[in-house]
């Protein structure tokens, strides 16, 4: 078994400061992994990164053999609406707002060149139910659902097409604490029945032990600690880690 | 009697960052071995790191120093190095681990947290009725239980799955006399199954009936202070 | 000065000048080697505004010579005043033959409809596109759209007939029904009613289209696969009034309604005039 994303020697500087200062990441079939640090530590750069979206001045991105950086245009989007998942911590930034809950779950799948009508209903409706969301709402908008279903529906969009590679930026950022634990536990759960892998950024600890198996913690462009969830948040061995960790109550 | 784990040479301490750099060493040369069918019960003052060797055999410390060898799938191989991916399949497979509370996941139902070990329904259903938890509170997240139900969920998790090696932190602390006993019989049986079992008994009585033999973990002198400090 | 521009009344053959002719051909045949994709080209100002068949006219005075027959419609019809000035236009900037017959014509230029008649091996239809872009109301930025023609991604395009099926249980649009050209490029086959679309496949005459605002090219050689897009399950039904046409009886032509009294009365008759005419003769 190897790797399922490995990214090495990844560097990329804006401006003066350096976002990312020689990382590198490998992710493993079914493995969740955080990333914890505060905002400007380089996180949310990385997680571009490794999606392919903005290219590093240095280093490597291999997804399943192929050189992520070196891909076209075509391959990229291939991957993205296939094999890969990306969850934006905004829902509107993940759904189309003029478009039916159905046709936002529906939409990956008529990519992947679905032509049934009938099926991609079906499909979307069982979706819809899977992230909770009652399925004979499936031709309202999203508009008509609240945040928290709304980042569901954006999970049901993303998983429909069964990704091997799941991206999340802050999936639970701006929602209020009892939606955010819903959402969290639905997480977790797809996470695990599927065998999705899990790209996690996040500066939410607690967050990142319930789903986490593996956290990095980043700061000023450099994974300071990485390694097995529990282990990290219980035995913080980094100085910022240490901080990271008291700060946060009961996590 | 097969050799299911060999702890040698662990050096455990805390350099506590935010306390100017201050270093606490725990466990020096620390070594232990298990066999199968057999309980080894720590014993020692209280703070002398019995907590701490228990955490460093379940991977959730890391070792500074020294070996933790482990039967898993038929080899031994050194848990104290291993990457993340396998300590998670050890802990699947190999090593039950019984905390002393329970840490909760929101929203999910006690039967799940006792299938998703790895627990046929209906086994896991027939354990927590045996730790005296009704059916009626199989379906709830144990958020809301007592913390001694909290605790019994925690054991029918630990105990389910039936692991080769299973680590047990006070695993009686919070239960009444009738539920200790349960505890007991299951120890006793998954011994009787050639479990090997590392505990930590508050409960002398109930050490007295399940261990084998103790091992004393001892205090070490306060190190030095780190020059930093 | 040649004879033709002579001929013309001052004016150059077919009104724009040779260069811009053939900045126009080289447009059409890069159309016409890439069936369904969009080409960008230098549009003139014409002596009409824009919407009333500008990119029409440009390409009709490319491709037109001294021999051609000339048919215009508007929406099947010769007559409207629309049809008349293009036709009267290319009368006088190029002293064509002008006909009404659909049979007689070598270029028809036409805004909105087929004829009902098949065209010939020959034969070439001229299509005024007000849009030319099939995803712009789906993808508002072009550069996106181009992107996703490129690439061959339509989804969002089906996404829509989704969208249509869910909302109004029918398979899309009554007009400017988008269709695959040759399995690769969505196109609008500008707004010509569903019951035409099935007209585009495997036509014999050339296709072409033009859009003088937009300054879009595209075309379609004969006999070209062009397919409406819809769902298996779904499959593309173009609707057509059930009622005969009041003047020839016809059932099977597509069907203008007019209110034909003061009493809020309506007929059907046929769209395509010189088709009825066909049929009453």
């Amino acid at each position: 078994m190897s790797a399922l994303l490995q990214a090495e020697g990844l560097r990329l500087r804006f401006g003066a400061a350096p976002a990312l200062d020689g990382v590198s990441v490998a992710i493993w079939p079914g493995e969740v992994v955080a990333v914890v640090g505060e905002s400007g530590s380089g996180k949310s750069t990385l997680l571009r990164v490794l999606s392919g979206q903005i290219a590093p001045d240095a280093g490597t991105v291999h997804y399943a053999g192929q050189d992520v950086l070196a891909l076209s245009e075509a391959g990229r989007r291939r991957l993205m609406r296939t094999e890969w998942g990306y969850v934006h911590q905004n829902a509107r930034d993940g759904l189309r707002l003029g478009v039916s809950a159905g046709g936002n779950v529906g939409e990956r799948l008529m990519a992947a060149g679905e032509r049934r009508y009938g099926s991609i209903r079906e499909v979307a409706a069982r979706w819809m139910e899977r992230v909770e969301l009652d399925p004979a709402r499936m031709d309202e908008p999203p508009r008509n659902f609240s945040g928290g279903m709304q980042q569901r529906l954006q999970i049901a969009r993303c998983l429909v097409t069964e990704p091997r590679l799941v991206f999340m930026d802050e999936p639970t950022g701006g929602l209020d604490v009892s939606v955010q634990a819903r959402l969290l536990d639905l997480i977790r759960k797809l996470a695990k029945e599927m065998g999705l892998a899990v790209f996690l950024v996040t500066h939410d600890i607690a967050a990142a032990r319930l789903l986490a198996h593996r956290i990095l913690v980043m700061r000023r462009g450099q994974v300071v600690e990485e390694g097995l969830a529990d282990r990290v948040l219980d035995d913080p061995r980094h100085p910022y880690t240490q901080l990271l960790v008291s700060s946060v109550l009961a996590a | 009697m097969t050799l299911l784990l060999k702890a040698e040479g662990l050096r455990k301490g805390f350099t506590l960052h935010l306390q100017g750099g201050i270093s606490l060493p725990v466990l020096e040369g620390e070594a232990l071995e298990l066999h199968a069918g057999e309980c080894v019960a720590l014993s020692g003052p209280s703070g002398a790191g019995k907590s701490t060797l228990l955490r460093c055999l379940q991977g959730n410390y890391g070792v500074d120093a020294g070996r933790v060898l482990l039967r898993h799938r038929g080899a031994m191989v050194d848990f104290a190095a291993a990457e993340p991916r396998l300590v998670r399949d050890i802990r699947a497979e190999t090593l039950g681990y019984v905390s002393q509370f329970l840490r909760v996941i929101p929203r999910v139902p006690a039967l799940e947290i006792v299938v998703e070990a790895g627990v046929e329904r209906e086994a896991a259903r027939a354990l927590l009725r045996r730790m005296n938890l009704p059916d009626r509170l199989h379906s709830l997240p144990p958020a809301t239980f007592s913390g001694g139900e909290q605790q019994r969920v925690n054991l029918a998790r630990g105990f389910g799955p039936a692991y080769p090696i299973l680590l047990l932190d006070e695993p009686t602390a919070s239960l009444d006399a009738a539920n200790r006993e349960v505890v007991v019989a299951l120890i006793l049986e998954a011994k009787a199954r050639g479990a090997g079992i590392i505990g930590i008994f508050h409960d002398e009585e109930v050490r007295d009936r399940v261990a084998d033999r103790l091992h004393r973990v001892l205090p070490i002198g306060p190190a030095p202070a780190t020059e930093a400090a | 000065m040649s004879a033709a521009v002579q001929e013309a009344g001052g004016y150059n053959f077919a009104y724009l000048d040779e260069a811009t002719k053939r900045m126009i051909r080289r447009a059409i045949l890069k159309g016409l080697a890439i069936p369904g994709h969009q080409i960008p080209f230098g549009a003139r100002e014409m002596p009409l505004p824009y919407g009333w068949g500008t990119g029409g006219i440009q390409l009709t005075a490319s491709i037109l010579g001294p021999r051609d027959r000339l048919k215009v419609i508007d929406q099947g019809a010769d007559d409207t005043t629309n049809a008349v000035s293009i036709r009267r236009f290319f009368q006088r900037v190029a002293g064509v033959e002008v006909t009404t017959r659909t049979a007689e014509a070598t270029v028809i230029q036409t805004r909105h409809r087929i004829p009902e008649r098949h065209l010939t091996e020959g034969q070439v239809l001229v299509f005024q596109v007000p849009m030319p872009e099939p995803l712009f109301r789906l993808e508002p930025r072009l550069t996106e759209a181009r992107r996703l023609h490129a690439l061959g991604d339509y989804s969002l395009a089906q996404l829509r007939l989704y969208e249509d099926i869910a909302r109004q249980g029918e398979t899309g649009s009554s007009y400017n029904h988008p269709v695959m050209v040759n399995g690769r490029y969505l196109m609008s086959p500008s707004p010509i009613p569903g019951y035409d679309n099935p007209k585009l496949h495997r036509s014999a005459a050339i296709l072409l289209f033009g859009a003088g605002r937009e300054k879009k090219i595209y075309a379609v050689p004969p006999w070209t696969e062009v397919r409406s897009l819809d769902f298996d399950d779904h499959p593309f039904r173009p609707m057509l009034a059930a009622a005969p046409c009041a003047f020839c009886g016809s059932r099977d032509s597509y069907k203008d309604e007019i209110v034909s009294d003061d009493r809020g009365g309506r007929v059907f008759v046929c769209s395509d005039t010189d088709h009825c005419r066909e049929n009453q003769s």
